[in-house]
C-alpha cells in the first residue's frame, strides 16, 4: 500500500454533487467522489447504477446537468473530454475502441494532431512501454493483437498522453483469470508510483484485493464509501442489492442421459485458415452441463462454434442435435440487431427456416410474454434494442434462445458484464435447460463461475481437448499447459 | 444568354421553373410524371439492395441493357401484336437481372467490391448501346444513331388521352407497393433487412445463408432497373438511342436514399427529383437560363433537400463495410 497522501494535498479527482439525467430517468444522484492520489478507489454497483455514466462525467465524454469536477484541486476551464484529457485523465473502455487497420503505434497517437511521425511515434511507444512496464508487440495491426494486448494498448495510449489518472471500466470483464491477476498487480504497482486509479468493476473480491477505497454506488446515488481493508465482500454485496437472498449454490447432481453429441478426431479451422482444435474426441450426454476452460487464444471459440454447427469441422466427424440454442459472447455484435424492435430480434432465431409471411402479430405477442416472463425491463415489444441496458439485453437473448425446447444450449461467456442478480438470472435459465434435458456446452472466462455452474470440466489448450476433473487447481494447469498428464486427449 | 440576373429575372426565372414541372397539366403529366417513373423503378431496386447491404450503383448500367433488351424483342417480335409489350418488359427485367448477376456473382466468388464492378459495368452498358445504335441495331435509312421505332403492340399505352403520361406509372406503383409488402412482410425482405444491418447476427443467430440473400437482393434491384430502362422505351421514347437516360440509374441513388430506402416514400422522393429536374429544364427554355446553370442549380436544390432532411444519416455505408468485411474474407 502506498502511504496516503497528506489531507492538505487536493485529490487527483473529486465530484462535487454531480448529478445527470437522461430524460426521465436520473441517473447520477448528487453523487461525491473522491479519487485520492496515489490510490486505486473501486467503484461498483449493479448494471445501470450509473458507474459508466458517473466516469463519462469524469472523462467530460458527456457532461453533467449540476456538480463540479476538479482535477488536483482545478475545475478545467472547459470539462470536455479534450480538457479531461489535459488534466491527465485517461478512460479505457469496456469495450475497446482500437483502430483495428491501423499498427500499434498509429493507434498510440491517434487522437493527437499534427504530422504522423514514424520515429518519434514508436520511439513514444518504447519509452511509454519502458516506463509503465507493459509490453504489446510493435509492428504489428492492432486488429492482430490478443485481447490482453489490445487492453494493454488502450493503457499504454492514455499514458502516452500524459495521464495520471486511469479511470478502468471492468478492464478484467474480458479477461482469462491469469491475465486479470496480472492487471491487477499492474493497477497496484501504477498507484504505488503515485498514479490514480479508479477501477469500476461487478467483481467484489478483486475491488477489495486491489483497492485502497470502495464506492458503491446503487440508483444513481452513493450508498457506501470507506476503506477497501474495513469491507467485505458480504458488506460490499448488501449495499448493492439490499434485498438480496443469499443463494443456495444448487449443486445439481451430476445426471446424465443419453448422449447427444459425439465427435471423432474432429479439425477445426478458422476463418482465416489456422487450425485451431487439431483432433478433439469427446461425448456429451443430455443434462450434462459442461464447462469449456480455457484461456484466450486456445481455440475454445472455434470449438464451441463447431459444436454450435455453424461452422464445419474440416476432418473427423461430429453428431449435432437439430435444435440448438446458441448464447453468443458479444449480444451486440452476434446476437442482437441493436436498432431492430425486440419483436423482430425474437424473430431473428432461426429465420433462416423461415417461410412465407413473417407472422408480426403472434411475434409481437410472444415478444411481450418473454418480458413478462423473463422479467425483462422494457417500454415494450416494438421498442428498439439498443434501448435496453447491457442486461436486459442478454437477458432477452435467453429468453428467446432458450424459449422453446432444445437438445443443446451453446453459451459462450453468458454473463460477461452482467450483475450479479442477472448473472444468477443466466444461471438458472442454464441449469433449467439441463434438467429439461438439454446439454449445456459454455465457456466462461471466470474459473469460479464455471465450477459453480458445470457438472463436468474440459479443458481446451493449444487445439487439444482433455477431460478434467472438477479441481480448481488442476483445471488451472491444464489451461495453461501445465496439466498433470493424466488428461490424454480424449474423454468419455 | 443572360450576363447577370436583375431581381426581376429571379421571378421570370421561378416562373420558369414552376411552368416547367408543376404549373400546368401538360408540364405535370407529360413531363415530371413521366421523369419520375424510371427513377420510382431503379430507386425500389436500389433501395432493396441497399437495405441488404449491398451497394449497387450500377442502376444506370442495368436500365440501358433493360432498355436495349425492350428495343430488341419490341422489334424482332412483332408477331406477338399486343402482347409484345408483355415480353419486352419481361425481357427488360431479365436483362437487368443479367447485368446485375455479373456484378454478384464477382463479388461472391472473388470478393469484388460491387461498387467497382458496377461502375465498370455501367462504362460497358453505355457504349454497348453506342455500339448497337451506330451497328447492328441502327435504323434502316443509317443516318440517325438509334434503332427503327418500335411497333405499336410493343408500346406502353397512355393512361389519359393528350397526355404522355403511360401505364408505366402503374407498374411503378404496383412494384413499391409489392417492395413494401415484401419487406416489411414476409420471411424472405426480413432475411434481407436483417442480412443487410448484421450479417453477422443473421448468420450466427439466424443462421441465414447470407450470400444467398444478398446475391437475391441484388439481382432483384437490377431486375427493377432493367425494368425501368424497357418502360422508358415502350412508354416515351420507342426507339434506343445514346442518353436514352439522363442518368436516371445515379439520381435513383439519391432518390432511394433521401426516401430512407422505403418503397413507398421512393415514390415522393422520385415525384420531388423530377419535379427540379423538369423545372431546371423549364428554366433553360422559357427564362434562357444557360442549361449549365441549371443544372448545377438543380444539383444544389437536391443537395439542400436532402442535407436538409438528414437523408444521408442512414446511408447503406454503415452496412455496406459490415458486408464488405465479410466479403473480404
Amino acid at each position: 500500500m502506498s502511504p496516503r497522501q497528506q489531507a492538505s494535498e487536493p485529490p487527483a479527482l473529486e465530484l462535487r454533487s454531480v448529478s445527470k439525467r437522461f430524460g426521465d430517468v436520473v441517473a447520477v444522484d448528487n453523487v461525491h467522489f473522491t479519487l485520492t492520489r496515489g490510490t486505486v478507489h473501486a467503484l461498483i454497483g449493479e448494471n445501470g447504477a450509473g458507474k459508466s455514466t458517473l466516469m463519462r462525467i469524469a472523462d467530460g465524454l458527456i457532461p453533467a446537468d449540476a456538480g463540479v469536477v476538479r482535477f488536483f484541486g482545478a475545475a478545467p476551464k472547459a470539462h470536455d473530454a479534450r480538457g479531461a484529457a489535459r488534466a491527465g485523465v485517461g478512460m479505457v473502455h469496456q469495450h475497446l475502441s482500437l483502430v483495428p487497420s491501423l499498427t500499434v503505434a498509429e493507434n498510440l497517437v491517434l487522437g493527437g494532431s499534427g504530422l504522423l511521425r514514424p520515429v518519434e511515434t514508436s520511439a513514444l511507444l518504447r519509452t511509454t512501454m519502458e516506463s509503465s512496464g507493459l509490453r504489446v508487440p510493435e509492428h504489428v495491426l492492432a486488429g492482430d493483437l490478443s485481447i490482453v494486448e489490445q487492453q494493454r494498448l488502450e493503457i499504454l495510449k492514455a499514458l502516452a498522453r500524459g495521464a495520471r489518472i486511469l479511470i478502468l471500466d471492468e478492464p478484467t470483464a474480458v479477461l482469462a483469470p491469469a491475465d486479470s491477476d496480472e492487471l491487477l498487480r499492474w493497477i497496484r504497482a501504477f498507484a504505488d508510483r503515485g498514479g490514480s486509479v479508479v477501477l469500476v468493476t461487478h467483481k467484489l473480491r478483486e475491488a477489495i484485493a486491489v483497492s485502497d477505497d470502495v464506492t458503491v454506488l446503487r440508483h444513481g446515488r452513493v450508498v457506501r464509501s470507506g476503506r477497501a481493508a474495513e469491507s467485505t465482500e458480504a458488506d460490499l454485496a448488501r449495499a448493492m442489492f439490499p434485498d438480496t437472498l443469499d443463494r443456495a449454490v444448487a449443486s445439481t447432481t451430476p445426471a446424465a442421459g443419453s448422449t447427444i453429441i459425439t465427435a471423432e478426431a474432429i479439425v477445426v479451422v478458422d476463418a482465416g485458415g489456422v487450425q485451431r482444435i487439431g483432433g478433439a474426441s469427446f461425448h456429451i450426454r443430455r443434462q450434462e452441463i459442461v464447462g469449456i476452460a480455457a484461456v484466450e487464444g486456445s481455440g475454445h471459440r472455434e470449438l464451441l462454434r463447431a459444436i454450435a454447427g455453424l461452422v464445419p469441422v474440416s476432418s473427423g466427424a461430429i453428431q449435432l442435435p437439430e435444435r440448438v440454442a446458441l448464447i453468443p459472447a458479444d449480444r451486440l455484435r452476434e446476437a442482437l440487431i441493436s436498432e431492430f424492435t425486440l419483436t423482430e430480434n425474437v424473430a431473428l432465431h432461426e429465420l433462416g427456416r423461415r417461410r412465407g409471411l413473417m407472422p408480426w402479430r403472434e411475434l409481437s405477442g410472444r415478444t411481450a410474454a418473454l418480458l413478462d416472463r423473463f422479467a425483462i425491463v422494457a417500454p415494450s415489444p416494438s421498442a428498439p434494442a439498443w434501448s435496453l441496458s447491457g442486461g436486459n439485453q442478454q437477458r432477452l437473448v435467453v429468453a428467446r434462445e432458450l424459449e422453446h425446447a432444445v437438445d443443446l444450449v451453446v453459451a459462450d461467456n453468458p454473463t460477461r458484464g452482467l450483475d450479479i442478480r442477472a448473472t444468477a438470472f443466466v444461471h438458472d435459465q442454464l441449469r433449467e435447460a439441463a434438467a429439461r434435458g438439454a446439454a449445456v456446452v459454455f465457456h466462461s472466462g471466470d474459473l469460479d463461475e464455471l465450477l459453480s455452474l458445470a457438472t463436468r470440466v474440459l479443458v481446451v489448450f493449444h487445439g487439444t481437448v482433455s477431460e478434467s476433473g472438477l479441481d480448481r487447481e488442476a483445471i488451472g494447469r491444464a489451461m495453461v499447459g501445465a496439466g498433470s498428464g493424466d488428461g490424454a486427449g480424449s474423454a468419455a | 444568354m443572360i450576363e447577370s440576373f436583375a431581381l426581376a429575372d429571379l421571378g421570370q426565372v421561378l416562373d420558369a421553373f414552376w411552368r416547367g414541372s408543376l404549373g400546368t397539366s401538360s408540364a405535370f403529366f407529360s413531363g415530371t410524371l413521366v421523369r419520375a417513373i424510371p427513377l420510382a423503378l431503379v430507386g425500389i431496386g436500389l433501395s432493396i439492395a441497399f437495405r441488404a447491404g449491398v451497394f449497387n450503383i450500377g442502376g444506370e448500367g442495368q436500365l440501358l441493357l433493360g432498355a436495349t433488351a425492350a428495343t430488341f424483342v419490341g422489334l424482332y417480335a412483332s408477331a406477338l401484336g399486343p402482347i409484345a409489350v408483355v415480353a419486352a418488359l419481361v425481357a427488360a427485367g431479365i436483362a437487368g437481372a443479367a447485368w446485375a448477376t455479373v456484378a454478384a456473382y464477382l463479388r461472391d466468388r472473388f470478393g469484388v467490391f460491387e461498387v467497382v464492378s458496377t461502375i465498370m459495368l455501367n462504362f460497358i452498358a453505355v457504349n454497348l448501346v453506342s455500339y448497337l445504335v451506330r451497328g447492328p441495331l441502327q435504323e434502316p435509312t443509317r443516318v440517325y444513331p438509334q434503332t427503327e421505332i418500335i411497333p405499336f403492340g410493343a408500346r406502353l399505352p397512355h393512361l389519359w388521352p393528350g397526355t404522355r403520361l403511360h401505364a408505366g406509372a402503374i407498374i411503378a406503383i404496383v412494384a413499391a407497393v409489392a417492395s413494401w409488402w415484401f419487406l416489411s412482410r414476409t420471411a424472405a425482405g426480413f432475411r434481407i433487412r436483417a442480412a443487410g444491418a448484421s450479417p453477422t447476427v443473421s448468420r450466427t443467430t439466424g443462421r441465414v445463408r447470407v450470400d444467398r440473400v444478398t446475391f437475391g437482393a441484388f439481382v432483384a434491384s437490377g431486375a427493377l432497373a432493367g425494368l425501368a430502362g424497357g418502360i422508358e422505351v415502350s412508354g416515351v421514347t420507342y426507339a434506343l438511342y445514346e442518353n436514352l437516360s439522363p442518368g436516371y440509374g445515379f439520381s435513383a441513388i439519391a432518390v432511394a436514399i433521401l426516401a430512407r430506402l422505403r418503397p413507398l416514400a421512393v415514390l415522393l422522393a422520385a415525384l420531388l427529383f423530377a419535379t427540379l429536374e423538369t423545372g431546371a429544364l423549364g428554366m433553360q427554355r422559357d427564362a434562357g437560363v444557360p442549361s449549365v446553370v441549371a443544372l448545377a442549380l438543380e444539383a444544389a436544390i437536391i443537395l439542400a433537400v436532402v442535407g436538409v432532411s438528414g437523408g444521408f444519416r442512414d446511408a447503406p455505408w454503415r452496412t455496406w463495410r459490415a458486408s464488405g468485411a465479410t466479403v473480404a474474407r
